[in-house]
């Protein structure tokens, strides 16, 4: 048997979440990583970054080959379409991506900084926001729904560029706003089953819940290709999932909430390589 | 295996019960001896003893232990085995998450299973455990949940039945 540590101030601030009044816990008093218990499995070390581990080193022999090698690997049928879409003119500006951008090769380490605050929008920006406002503002097209094979395939390609690349993102100044948000939703119980990510993605990361190995719940692999979806989804979609299969209501794709949730979740695994699009079951 | 150790935070008890639920009754359940009637929208009241315990059956009869395997391991149910193992070999995978449920009855009494079921909370404020009766303080919960308890009161009764033949 083994013992968790420094559960007590989690405990504190949840308490006082639940009930009378969120006195300004600061990110300190939180646990926002559990340290593994054992040490990565052999060949998988660069998935990780100090107590930060991937999802992939999770995954089984076989998911992690599929996504190795990109001919394999299902997402790139998005992707390839989205390479298309890179350089195809749409919309009153009769511009493209490559119009403004060049070849998709200059958004190396992009995906590495986002989600991000936007001074001129004024608001944290995700990738899926950010093409979606070349889109509206530079192409005068229109915006992608979220969730479409377009939409997914561009921020895919897009991350992809900085593959490799360790995470980092910020939190600081404007951002920390919305990092607060993040990191207290991420600590609040929820649903009928009343938990948090935490609960899953801190204390129990690492064992098994029937079948299935609670990971850190890390974003970089997104958009990721779930075999139980079939498909390549965002962030968000996972989001939703996490929620709802805790019977808690899901909110809207692209929400507030999911926009500060997913600063934290990011930040999480600051220093991890970005690895999209990832492969997972 | 992993799982936290279950933490007698009986002191907890009144304060928790008094953030969550509608609580009449008893300012202080923490001398011994102390009755706390605990009420929520749409579920039956019930009283909690020294903070510890729900001796009286909510249906007032035992439950029906067969069944209560049955709940046990449903996943629209009780959902057990996400994460405890249990002397249910027939059922693969069982979760890691916390204690064995083999021999429960010899080191709980039933109303200490059944307070455990209805609101663990109340003994360990920091479990992973989902509270099986409970309707009241929780948050963002999806529409066809909202004001209903995981699990009605006979199906509690059952599922305390089958962890009491676990000796
Ligand atoms: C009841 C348990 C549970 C809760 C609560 C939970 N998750 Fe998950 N989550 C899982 C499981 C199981 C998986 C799939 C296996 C894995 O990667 O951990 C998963 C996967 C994920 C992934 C994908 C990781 C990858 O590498 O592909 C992310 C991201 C994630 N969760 C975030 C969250 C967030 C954010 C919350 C809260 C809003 C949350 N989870 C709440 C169980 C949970
Ligand atoms: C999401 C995880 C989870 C689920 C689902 C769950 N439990 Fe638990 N349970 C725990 C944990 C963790 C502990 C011990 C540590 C604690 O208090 O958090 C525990 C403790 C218990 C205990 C006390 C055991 C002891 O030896 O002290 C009983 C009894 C119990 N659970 C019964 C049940 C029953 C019956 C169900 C289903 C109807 C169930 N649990 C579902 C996580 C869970």
């Amino acid at each position: 048997m083994m013992m968790k540590k420094s559960k007590q101030p989690i405990a504190l601030a949840l308490g006082l979440m639940l009930g009378v009044a969120t006195t300004g816990a600061l990110a300190e008093d939180y646990v926002h990583i559990a340290p593994p218990s054992e040490p990565v499995a052999e060949g998988l070390e660069g998935y990780t970054s100090g107590d930060a581990r991937s999802g992939f080193t999770y995954a089984s022999e076989e998911t992690r080959t599929l996504q190795e090698d990109d001919f394999e690997n299902p997402a790139f049928l998005w992707v390839e379409k989205a390479q298309e879409l890179w350089d195809t003119v749409e919309g009153d500006a009769g511009k493209s991506c490559q119009s403004c951008h060049g070849d998709v090769e200059s958004m190396k380490g992009v995906g590495a900084v986002y989600p991000k605050f936007d001074p001129e929008v004024g608001d944290l920006l995700n990738l899926e926001k950010r093409i979606n406002l070349c889109r509206s503002e530079g192409m005068q097209a229109t915006p992608w729904k979220w969730e479409s094979d377009e939409l997914l395939g561009m921020t895919a390609l897009v991350k992809m560029q900085s593959r490799g690349m360790p995470v980092n993102v910020a939190i600081d100044g404007p951002a920390k706003e919305y990092f607060d948000k993040g990191l207290k939703f991420y600590n609040t119980r929820i649903g009928q089953m009343d938990m948090a990510c935490k609960h899953c993605h801190i204390d129990q990361n690492g064992t098994y819940m029937r079948a299935e190995l609670l990971s850190q719940g890390q974003a970089n692999g997104f958009p990721t290709y779930r075999l139980k979806w079939q498909k390549l989804g965002s962030l968000h979609r996972r989001f939703r999932g996490c929620n709802n299969n805790i019977r808690a209501a899901k909110l809207k794709n692209g929400s507030p909430e999911y926009m500060a949730l997913e600063l934290y979740v990011t930040w999480r695994g600051n220093g991890l390589p970005i690895e999209a699009p990832s492969v997972r079951k | 295996m992993i799982y936290h150790m279950l933490k007698r935070q009986v002191a907890c008890a009144a304060g928790c019960a008094a953030l969550v639920g509608v609580v009449s009754g008893a300012s202080s359940a923490l001398a011994e001896g102390s009755l706390e009637r605990v009420t929520e929208p749409n579920l039956k009241p019930y009283t909690i003893v020294d903070g510890t315990s729900i001796p009286q059956s909510f249906t007032g009869k035992a439950g029906n232990a067969a069944n209560g395997k049955k709940l046990f391991v449903h996943r629209k149910k009780g959902n057990c085995l996400t994460c405890h193992t249990a002397p249910i070999p027939e059922e693969e995978f069982h979760g890691q998450v916390a204690p064995d449920l083999d021999g429960v009855a010899d080191r709980m009494s039933e109303g200490e299973i059944r307070l455990r079921l209805v609101n663990p909370k109340l003994v360990n404020p920091d479990t992973p455990m989902m509270a099986y009766y409970k309707t009241h303080g929780l948050h963002q919960v999806k529409k066809s949940f909202i004001g209903k308890p995981m699990l009605n009161e006979q199906e509690l009764e059952d599922i305390v039945a089958y962890l009491m033949t676990l000796k």
